[in-house]
């Protein structure tokens, strides 16, 4: 428990590590999540094309 | 080597080739991510004035760095993109932004947990390192805001180059305003000898190298989809998407 109390600075310690992690998830999942629309409405252009 | 240089400019040799790299950086990266965080966590030796609120460093040193470095790489891309009119080197700058407005915040947010319990603050306005990060985040924005304020691609790279490279003199600040003024925020050590024990020094090495892959192969990734973006309308695209081995 001694190393999750941190001395009475895990409160501090752990947030800055947790929010490092949901920063580096956001940026992750903002990233495929624009490739997936991207990808899509190039597919949605092509198939228009071919229906034209 | 002018033609590997020459063939990498080439959005589809870039897009492919970009996909190769891309995972092979975030391994390694996330690997050392891990040694990092748990060597600085539970390992590293705790400071004898900060204690334990120390090993914050190892979240908030590298989020800072990469903050400055994902700016100079959009200053960069994007004076390169200007001068020598190189599509790919604007795309680079375009998929930088919302990377390093990212670490930019992260950095933001860690050191003013990190002031708290050191400085008895969360935030002090004063402080030149703080507030000239701030500005950054704030640049980071602008520079998003206004390419999506244009329509015209072409136009939108031009404008948002000018606007990187003025943006630099920001960077240059935040680089050595701990030197050049008083300043709350401690100065250079990381890499200074003697200010810090292997012990402490390794995972923070670690986490740095780890944190860059990382940034590199999320960079990468973002490059791709904006190439793809930029050349939906054009044969290689259409040929990508369509044929099976697609992406």
């Amino acid at each position: 428990m001694d190393a999750f109390a941190m001395n009475g600075y895990g409160a501090y310690v752990w947030s800055c590590y947790g929010l490092a992690l949901v920063v580096v998830l956001f940026v992750d999942w903002r990233a495929r999540l624009r490739q997936k629309r991207v990808y899509r409405d190039i597919e949605v252009r092509i198939k228009a094309l071919e229906d034209h | 080597m002018w033609k590997f240089f020459h063939q990498l400019a080439s959005p589809p040799h870039f897009y492919r080739l970009a996909a190769v790299f891309s995972p092979w950086l975030a391994a390694p990266g996330i690997a050392l991510i891990a040694y990092g965080a748990y060597a600085g966590l539970f390992l590293a030796p705790m400071d004898y004035q900060q204690k334990d609120a120390f090993r914050i460093i190892y979240v908030h040193v590298p989020a800072a760095y990469l903050s400055l470095m994902a700016y100079m790489i959009l200053a960069v891309s994007g004076g390169i993109g200007l001068i020598w009119r190189i599509k790919l080197a604007h795309a680079v700058a375009a998929a930088a932004a919302p990377l390093g407005a990212a670490f930019t915040f992260l950095a933001l947010m860690t050191g003013s947990i990190w002031g708290r319990p050191m400085w008895g603050t969360w935030w002090e306005w004063g402080d030149p390192r703080m507030t000239s990060e701030l500005i950054l985040l704030f640049l980071y924005f602008g520079y998003m805001a206004l390419r999506s304020a244009i329509d015209d691609t072409a136009k939108a790279d031009k404008a948002s180059a000018v606007l990187a490279l003025v943006g630099v003199v920001n960077v240059v600040i935040v680089h050595f305003s701990v030197e050049w003024w008083s300043s709350l925020h401690q100065g250079q050590t990381v890499f200074k000898k003697g200010t810090m024990d292997a012990d402490m020094r390794i995972p923070l090495f670690a986490m740095l190298i780890g944190f860059t892959l990382l940034f590199g192969s999320l960079l990468l990734r973002r490059v791709r989809t904006e190439v793809l973006f930029r050349e939906r309308r054009t044969r290689w695209v259409r040929e990508m998407i369509v044929s099976p081995e697609g992406n």
